[in-house]
């Protein structure tokens, strides 16, 4: 389009013309490359390293060959495998209701602002979120020792006979409780903070047309904060499907109870560390990413479309 | 903007392929080591000297490897003793894998030798002259180290069993040291109805423990032969071993603790646990345990399945080996050699190691040792005498480390549940067969 044409020798020398293409498509890499550096080491390199594993079988006799989809079909009739995605289904459908729900209703208080020492107990209910997991779970594990520990201690002292919580039975629930205790704070913090920036007016309002706390909760908050609780939910999901370190720290106290594919992430791990079934592995880890990508979308679209 | 998504896309491909590039060379396997290393070719490798990584826990090393650096003094042996049991074959397989950060000497312990030395991740060591030594060991771990004119490792120390017992809860509900299994179980009701607080012995599942219980019953579950594997928990040795455990568990007569944890320990140390049928390397892990008990504890045979039957098990024990892609194998040979064939025996004998070489063990100095800890009693004679008795023909699993992983998850059900010994251990070579199958064993029905 430009036309070149000898600069005058009175006027200032203009920048020479730039082979703009080239320019712009430098400038654009410049700032995007380091992410897509980092992002493609970090991230996709790993999952295509994992696709890559898991369309392969390393064999103690026979060495590596490829298996196409073989490992695929193994997982998918995998009894151990589904297994342990129906125990963290169970606690996912238990444990997380329970963990927001208490979150949500200590949220409601401290925003109810008629609470005595509000910032006391938002800091006393966010603390365990502050201790490490594997601290957490040490702790609780001690706890829940009816040998040496707490409940064995409580029995001796008031002659009870508390069930062992780390026996088959109760181990499910003793990890569920652990991760209450360690993530009702956090969730608490995410429902607070979306609570915080509902504008005042609309409670002055609903106080003009003689509204009471219960109707202020169910008709401004709860629907205000829609929002904070399916992102809520999600990461719930997300970590219950992920449960890993709980029951892998409590295992050396319960051996029997919690078994190697315990959880599917637990499972994965013993294939890999104990097998050396680096393949399989993989393949359970893709799938599992998979079925927790499925059900997160599944309920994001359903929170979203509520709230439209 | 299509154009420039493409290009990113590229890149993105480029990137991954690379990565993908990088972690796939990694092994590569060298199988070329197979021509003789002479005693000179050892002895100028110690004079030019060099530096190796020996990773071992066995703490009496320690004081091995300082005087191995005296004496050799371009040496230098870098210990490394942090990790132990599962944690440290987990490394180890690892490193191997991933073709560096391969240590020159590792401990493995037998039952988990056979894995390293079929996939060839061990250097045989009878070129180095390691099979000019088998006369010196006892045959038991001899036979774990060595298969055909191969040999995987040297003879650390070995574990004849042996049936520690704390005198004082005996003497105190004044009930007879048990003999046979049949007495033991008589113990065991006896202590426990005396006080419900204390229990025979602390058994919450353990597969070292109850491998070694059926290879003293008779029973031979795995036969294995090259890459030819058998599994088989059916057979007259391990109905004995059931019989007199299920009524052990029934009748909840073992303490539901697990060995190695504080809770051990401490049971250990007040009387709740009355014995422990262990290896004979168990005494200075008394010492420095336990030490609050010292007096109370003494050493037995182990029980007899049947009365006056001698046969005794292994249980544990362990070797040095030359991994595969060891750097420095000629040093490394030379301080395998030094710590379990030369001087380093004696000098972990007396740090409190049960070796595995005869001239030793026959000893009438070891013999006769004194143990402080057992209120004098001369505990090496019964270990010796346990050592000469250990029941032949017993082998281990190719792959016995997944197979001991997943062993809580099948028997340790019987530990916890209404599910039988019996049903527990046909889940259990159930399972292991088909790790097996995966693996490209041939499974022998």
């Amino acid at each position: 389009m430009t036309t070149l044409q000898p600069p005058a020798a009175a006027e200032p020398r203009p920048a020479p013309p730039p082979a703009k293409r080239d320019r712009r498509s430098w400038t654009g890499w410049g700032f995007i490359g380091p992410f897509v550096a980092v992002f493609a080491l970090v991230f996709l390199a790993p999952i295509a390293y994992s696709i890559y594993l898991s369309l392969y079988r390393n064999q103690l006799i026979g060495g590596n060959h490829f298996v196409g989809l073989d490992n695929y079909t193994q997982a998918l009739k995998d009894d151990q495998f589904w297994q342990a995605v129906g125990r963290v289904a169970l606690f996912l459908a238990i444990q997380v209701p329970i963990m927001l729900g208490i979150a949500l209703l200590v949220a409601l208080a401290l925003d109810s602002g008629r609470l005595y020492g509000k910032s006391f107990f938002r800091i006393t209910i966010f603390l365990p979120y502050a201790v490490p997991a594997v601290v957490a779970t040490l702790m609780w594990g001690f706890m829940y020792g009816t040998k040496y520990g707490l409940v064995g201690d409580i029995n001796e002292a008031f002659g009870t006979s508390l069930p062992d919580l780390l026996s088959p039975d109760w181990v499910l629930a003793s990890i569920g409780n652990i991760v209450t205790w360690e993530f009702v704070g956090y969730n608490m913090l995410i429902f607070y903070s979306a609570l915080r920036v509902i504008p005042t007016s609309l409670y002055e309002a609903a106080e003009i047309d003689g509204a009471g706390q219960w109707r202020i909760i169910s008709s401004i908050k709860l629907p205000a904060i829609r929002g904070a609780i399916v992102i809520a939910t999600i990461f719930s999901i997300i970590g219950s499907f992920q449960l890993f370190n709980e029951p892998s720290i409590l295992r050396p106290l319960a051996r029997n109870a919690i078994t190697t594919d315990y959880t599917p992430n637990f499972y994965t791990y013993s294939l890999s560390f104990n097998g050396q079934q680096h393949n399989y592995s993989a393949t359970v880890a893709i799938i599992m990413g998979v079925l927790t990508m499925i059900v997160a979308y599944a309920v994001q679209l359903r929170g979203m479309r509520k709230g439209a | 903007m299509r154009r420039t998504t493409s290009r990113i896309l590229r890149g993105i491909a480029l990137v991954s392929t690379l990565a993908l590039g990088v972690t796939a060379c990694g092994g590569s396997d060298d199988d070329s080591d197979t021509k003789a290393v002479s005693a000179a070719d050892i002895k100028a490798a110690l004079d030019k000297g060099g530096s190796i990584t020996v990773w071992a826990w066995e703490p009496t090393l320690k004081t091995v490897a300082a005087d191995f650096q005296k004496k050799y003094p371009k040496v230098k042996v870098n210990l490394v003793s942090e990790r132990s049991g599962d944690k440290h074959y987990t490394a180890l397989s690892n490193a191997i894998s991933a073709g560096k950060g391969v240590p020159d000497v590792a401990q493995v312990e037998y039952f988990a030798l056979g894995q390293y030395s079929l996939t060839k991740g061990l250097t045989d060591l009878a070129p180095y002259g390691a099979d000019k030594l088998a006369s010196k060991y006892t045959a038991g771990p001899w036979n774990a180290v060595s298969d055909g004119d191969k040999v995987y490792g040297l003879p650390m120390d070995s574990g004849p069993m042996a049936m520690f017992y704390n005198k004082t809860v005996f003497d105190k509900y004044k009930v007879a040291v048990p003999t046979t299994w049949d007495e033991y179980l008589d113990a065991a009701r006896k202590i426990h109805k005396a006080d419900p607080k204390a229990y025979i012995a602390n058994d919450a599942g353990d597969a070292g423990f109850t491998t070694s219980m059926l290879w003293q019953a008779g029973s031979r579950p795995y036969k294995v032969d090259g890459t030819k594997v058998g599994i088989n928990f059916d057979d007259a040795g391990a109905k004995k071993f059931e019989t007199v455990w299920q009524k052990l568990i029934d009748e909840k007569l073992l303490a539901p603790i697990n060995g190695w944890t504080d809770d051990w320990y401490k049971g250990l140390g007040d009387g709740t646990i009355a014995t422990l049928t262990t290896g004979a390397w168990m005494p200075a892990n008394f010492e420095t345990g336990v030490p609050g008990a010292k007096g109370q504890w003494r050493a037995a045979a182990m029980p007899a399945w049947t009365k006056g039957d001698k046969a005794s098990a292994e249980n544990g024990g362990s070797s040095l080996t030359v991994p595969a892609l060891a750097k420095n194998k000629e040093l490394a040979y030379a301080f395998t050699e030094y710590a379990n064939s030369g001087a380093g025996v004696a000098t972990r004998v007396s740090e409190g190691a049960f070796p595995a070489t005869k001239a030793q063990l026959e000893d009438p100095a070891f013999q006769s040792k004194k143990f402080d800890y057992f209120d004098g009693q001369e505990a090496n004679k019964i270990f010796a005498e346990s050592a000469a008795n250990v029941a032949s023909d017993w082998s281990y699993l190719p792959f016995q480390q997944y197979a001991n992983s997943i062993f809580n998850d099948t028997v340790g059900k019987a530990y916890v549940s209404n599910t039988s010994l019996a049903d527990g251990l046909k889940a259990w070579q159930d399972a292991s067969i088909k790790y097996g199958e995966e693996q490209g064993f041939t499974i022998e029905k």
